[in-house]
C-alpha cells in the first residue's frame, strides 16, 4: 500500500511545457535549475583552471629552476625557456587562490546548489526572483573572463596574492603589476555583486515560497545551510566590495586609504578584507556541511543524529564567524591585546564544529550504511575535516601562531579545510544529485575509484605539509632553498610535487567520467537514493516549474527507517496515514499540526510560513 | 624530513614548544577517537539485508556531554594560551634594560640600525649594516621593527620570532636568544617579487664576541663617514 500511494502523490499528473526558444531555454534562462546548471558547467571549467595553476606551483616547488615541460609554450614574461620567473609565481600563488576561492568553491557551492536545490527542497515552483537569479549568472561570466585576460595584460596577472595586502597591492611601483591588480579588482567587485544578486535572491525565496507544511524546523539541513551563507554573502560580501573599491582608488585615483605615506593605514585593508573573509571561510564550508548532512542520513538509513543541534550549531558559527577576523592578524602588529579576544572567539567558534562532527558520528552508529560514491565522499569529508579543524588549534593559540603564523602549516590547514572539507562535499553533492539534474547516473565503481585515487592521493600532497609548516617553511616563496633552515625539506616538496600532480590527474578522470556520464549514463529513476526530501519526489530532471501541484509536507527532512513502516524511507509529502493506518487520529493531528488539512487548490502558491 | 621543530634558541622558544607539544596530543586524542569512531562505525554498522538501522533523532545527554567537553578543553587552552601571550607580547613583558636595535625592512633586504654608548636609538652615534643582525647570547633584545615599503615579516624560525612589519608603524618586539650560533631572518610576509630571496645573517655571540664585534662595527661605521 505505502508505494502505491507514494508514487501517487510525489508525481505530477499535469504537466504543461511551455514552448521556449533555445536561447530563453538553456542560454538565458530564468528556471533556476537551468541556472544552477550554467554554474556548474562554469565553476567545473574554473576548477580546472585553478588545479592547472597548482600544478605549476608545485612543479616549481618540486624541482626549483627547471624548465618546466613543455612550459616553452608560455611568453618570456612568464617564464623564458621554460623555467619559471618569481613574478609569475607570485601571479600564480595568487590566481590559484582567487580562481579557488571565489570562482570555482563558492559558485560549485552556493551557485549551484542553491539555486538547484532551494526551490526543490522546499517545494516552490521557482525562485522568488527569477530574473535576479538569471542576472546573477550572467554578470558572473564577464567577471570570469576579465580574471582570465588579466594574465594577459603588460606586467600579468594581480600578484600579491589572494589576500591582497596594501600597500603591495596598492601600489604598481612595487609589486610590478598594474593593470593586471586593477582587473582583479574590478572582476571582484562585479562576481561580488553577482552573489549579492543571488543571495538576496535565497534568502527571500526561503522565507517566502516555502510549500504548505514545510516549517522551518522540516527544511533539509542543505537548504538551511544554504540559507544561512546567503545570509553570510549579504552582511560580508558588500564589505569587499567597498574595501575593493577604495583599493582601486588608492591604485588609480591617487586616494591614501591603504597608503601610510600620506595618513594611510594598512592594518585597515586587512581588517576590511578579514571582516569579510572569514565569513568568506564559513560560506565555503556550511553548505558543505549541510550536504554532507543529507547524504550521510541518505546513506546511514537514519534520521539525521540531533537535527535541532545541527540547525543551532549551522547558526552558531554563522554568528561567531563575524567576531573571529582579527585571529589572520595575530602577527599583523594590531594591538595584542586584542589577539587574547579574537584567540577565544576562535576557541569558541571550534565547538559547534565539533558538534557537528559528532551529530555525524551519531548518525552512523547503528545505522544500515549504504556504501554509494556520494556517502563515501560524505564520510571522506568527515574525516579531513576533522583533521582541518583540529590543525585550526595550532593556530588560535596566539603564542603557537607566532611561528606557524605564514607556514607551510597554514597551507595544509586550508586545503583540509577547503579542498579535504568543500570540495569532497562538492563531489558527493555531483555524485548525489546528478542523477537529478540531468536524468541520468554515474557509474558507481567509476565513482569509487575516483574517490579513493582522490582520498589517498590528497593525504598525501597536504598530510606532509603539517611538517614542512613544522620546519618553517614560508607561504609563497618561489625558492626554499635559498635558506638553510629548509634545505633538508626539498626531498618532502619533490614528493608532495608528484602527488599533487597525479591528484590534478584524478581531476580529469573525474571531467571525463561527469562528461561521459551527461551523454552515455544509465537513466536514473526518479529517487535512485530512496531519499526522503522534495526534490526526490519529482521526474529526474523535474519540469520547467517543478511542480505541476505544490507538494504539502507532513514530515521532517529525514524519515528513515521508521519502525512503522514496509520500506525505510518516507518522504516529506507522503501523508501520514501510509505509516499508521491503524491509528487515523494521528494523522488528523499532523495534518492540524501542518495547517495543511484542506488540500490546496492546484498551483495556487501559497507562502508556507510556519 | 624528520617531524620536528627547529631546535630552539630562544626563552620564549620554550614556552611556544611546549604549547605546541601539548595541543599536538590533545589533538592527536581527538583525531584517534573520531577516525577510529568513524571506521569502527562504519564496519559495525555496513549495511547488510534486513538489518534494521535505529530509528532515533538524537539524544540530548549525548548533545550535552559532547558540546561540554570541547568547550571545556578549549576554555583550558584559551587561558594557559593568554598566559603564554601575555608573558610574550603584553606591554609589561618588555625587559626595561633590553638592548634596543632598529630593524627597517625594505623591499628585499634588512637595514639593522645599532645604538651607539648611550643605548638609545634615533641620535648621531648610531650606527647602521645590511643584512646582518648580531646580537649577544642571554640578552634579552627589543627589535624596532619598521617598513619602507610593503610589509614584510621577520622571521627567526629557531627563535620562534614572527612579528609583520608595517609600513607607517613601528611595532617593538622582544627576545632572548639562549643558544650562540648562526641563523638567518626569512621574510614571511609576500613583499614583491624579490620576496623569495629577502634573507639576513642572525649570528647570536658570546657576550665577549659581541663586545668584540660591536665595537669593531661601529668604529668602521664611523671611520666610513669620516
Amino acid at each position: 500500500m505505502a508505494t502505491i500511494v507514494a508514487e501517487a502523490s510525489g508525481m505530477p499528473v499535469l504537466v504543461v511545457e511551455h514552448e521556449m526558444p533555445f536561447i530563453r531555454k538553456y542560454v538565458f534562462s530564468t528556471d533556476h535549475k537551468v541556472i544552477g546548471i550554467q554554474f556548474l558547467f562554469f565553476s567545473l571549467f574554473f576548477l580546472l583552471i585553478g588545479g592547472l595553476l597548482a600544478v605549476l606551483i608545485r612543479y616549481q616547488l618540486g624541482w626549483p629552476g627547471k624548465a618546466i615541460p613543455g612550459g616553452g609554450v608560455l611568453p618570456e614574461s612568464m617564464a623564458p625557456q621554460g623555467i619559471m620567473l618569481p613574478e609569475f609565481y607570485n601571479s600564480l600563488v595568487t590566481m590559484h587562490g582567487t580562481f579557488m576561492v571565489f570562482f570555482a568553491i563558492m559558485p560549485l557551492l552556493v551557485g549551484v546548489y542553491a539555486n538547484y536545490l532551494i526551490p526543490l527542497q522546499i517545494g516552490a515552483h521557482d525562485m522568488a526572483f527569477p530574473k535576479l537569479n538569471m542576472a546573477s549568472f550572467w554578470i558572473s561570466v564577464p567577471a570570469g573572463l576579465m580574471m582570465m585576460a588579466s594574465f594577459a595584460v603588460e606586467g600579468g596577472a594581480a600578484g600579491a596574492g589572494w589576500t591582497s595586502y596594501a600597500p603591495l597591492s596598492a601600489r604598481p611601483d612595487l609589486s610590478g603589476v598594474s593593470l593586471g591588480q586593477q582587473m582583479w579588482i574590478v572582476s571582484l567587485v562585479v562576481l561580488g555583486l553577482g552573489s549579492i544578486l543571488g543571495a538576496v535572491n535565497y534568502v527571500t525565496t526561503v522565507i517566502n515560497n516555502r510549500a504548505p507544511g514545510m516549517t522551518w524546523f522540516r527544511l533539509p539541513l542543505a537548504t538551511w545551510a544554504l540559507f544561512i551563507s546567503a545570509i553570510l554573502i549579504l552582511l560580508s560580501m558588500p564589505v569587499l566590495s567597498a574595501a575593493m573599491i577604495m583599493l582601486l582608488f588608492d591604485q588609480t585615483i591617487g586616494t591614501n586609504f591603504f597608503l601610510p605615506a600620506e595618513g594611510g593605514q594598512p592594518l585597515l585593508w586587512q581588517h576590511l578584507f578579514w571582516f569579510f573573509g572569514h565569513p568568506e571561510v564559513y560560506i565555503l564550508i556550511l553548505p558543505a556541511m549541510g550536504f554532507v548532512s543529507e547524504i550521510i542520513a541518505n546513506g546511514s538509513r537514519k534520521p539525521i543524529f540531533g537535527y535541532h543541534s545541527m540547525v543551532f550549531a549551522l547558526i552558531a558559527i554563522a554568528f561567531l564567524g563575524f567576531l573571529v577576523w582579527g585571529h589572520h592578524m595575530f602577527q599583523s602588529g594590531m594591538n595584542p591585546a586584542l589577539g587574547m579576544s579574537f584567540m577565544i572567539s576562535t576557541l569558541v567558534i571550534s565547538v559547534p564544529s565539533a558538534i557537528k562532527v559528532f551529530n555525524w558520528m551519531g548518525t552512523l552508529w547503528e545505522g544500515n550504511i549504504q556504501f554509494h560514491t556520494p556517502m563515501l565522499f560524505a564520510v571522506g569529508f568527515v574525516m579531513l575535516f576533522v583533521i582541518g579543524g583540529l590543525s585550526g588549534v595550532y593556530m588560535a593559540s596566539t603564542p603557537v601562531d607566532i611561528y606557524i603564523h605564514d607556514t607551510y602549516f597554514i597551507v595544509a590547514h586550508i586545503h583540509y579545510v577547503l579542498l579535504g572539507g568543500s570540495l569532497f562535499a562538492i563531489f558527493g553533492a555531483i555524485y548525489y544529485w546528478f542523477p537529478k539534474m540531468f536524468g541520468r547516473m554515474i557509474n558507481d565503481t567509476a565513482g569509487k575509484i575516483h574517490f579513493f585515487a582522490t582520498f589517498i592521493l590528497f593525504n598525501l600532497t597536504f598530510f606532509p605539509m603539517h611538517g614542512l609548516g613544522m620546519k618553517g617553511m614560508m607561504r609563497r616563496i618561489y625558492d626554499p632553498a635559498q635558506y638553510e633552515h629548509l634545505s633538508e625539506i626539498q626531498d618532502t616538496n619533490t614528493m608532495v610535487s608528484i602527488a599533487a600532480i597525479a591528484l590534478f590527474g584524478t581531476g580529469i578522470y573525474f571531467l571525463v567520467l561527469f562528461f561521459w556520464s551527461l551523454f552515455k549514463g544509465k537513466k536514473a529513476p526518479a529517487n535512485p537514493w530512496n531519499a526522503t526530501t522534495l526534490e526526490w519526489q519529482t521526474p529526474s530532471p523535474p519540469r520547467h516549474g517543478n511542480w505541476s501541484e505544490l507538494p504539502v509536507v507532513y514530515h521532517g527532512p529525514y524519515e528513515y527507517s521508521h519502525p512503522d513502516m514496509d520500506r525505510d524511507w518516507l518522504a516529506q509529502n507522503e501523508r501520514p496515514d501510509i505509516v499508521s493506518p491503524a491509528h487515523p487520529e494521528l494523522t488528523d493531528q499532523v495534518l492540524a499540526e501542518t495547517g495543511a488539512s484542506e488540500e490546496p487548490s492546484p498551483g495556487t502558491h501559497t507562502d508556507g510560513a510556519g | 624530513m624528520d617531524w620536528s621543530l627547529p631546535l630552539n634558541a630562544s626563552t620564549q622558544g620554550e614556552a611556544i614548544d611546549n604549547l605546541f607539544w601539548l595541543i599536538f596530543w590533545i589533538t592527536v586524542t581527538a583525531f584517534v577517537v573520531v577516525e577510529a569512531g568513524v571506521l569502527w562505525f562504519l564496519w559495525k554498522y555496513r549495511g547488510r539485508k534486513g538489518r534494521q538501522a535505529r530509528y532515533t533523532h538524537g539524544n540530548a545527554t549525548a548533545e550535552v556531554i559532547w558540546t561540554t567537553i570541547p568547550a571545556v578543553v578549549m576554555v583550558f587552552l584559551g587561558i594557559y594560551s593568554g598566559r603564554v601571550w601575555a608573558s610574550i607580547r603584553s606591554s609589561d613583558s618588555y625587559p626595561d634594560d633590553a638592548l634596543t636595535i632598529g630593524v627597517m625592512a625594505k623591499q628585499f633586504e634588512w637595514i639593522v640600525t645599532y645604538p651607539g654608548e648611550d643605548r638609545m636609538l634615533g641620535n648621531a652615534d648610531d650606527f647602521t649594516i645590511r643584512n646582518r643582525f648580531e646580537i649577544p647570547v642571554n640578552e634579552p633584545v627589543v627589535v624596532m621593527l619598521e617598513s619602507e615599503d610593503a610589509i614584510h615579516s621577520f622571521f627567526i624560525p629557531e627563535m620562534r620570532v614572527k612579528q609583520d612589519a608595517v609600513p607607517g608603524m613601528t611595532i617593538p618586539i622582544w627576545f632572548e636568544a639562549i643558544r650562540t650560533g648562526e641563523f638567518q631572518i626569512a621574510c614571511a610576509e609576500l613583499c614583491g617579487l624579490g620576496h623569495y630571496r629577502m634573507r639576513a645573517r642572525v649570528v647570536v655571540h658570546d657576550p665577549t664576541s659581541y663586545e668584540a664585534w660591536y665595537d669593531e662595527r661601529s668604529a668602521e661605521a664611523f671611520a666610513a663617514e669620516e
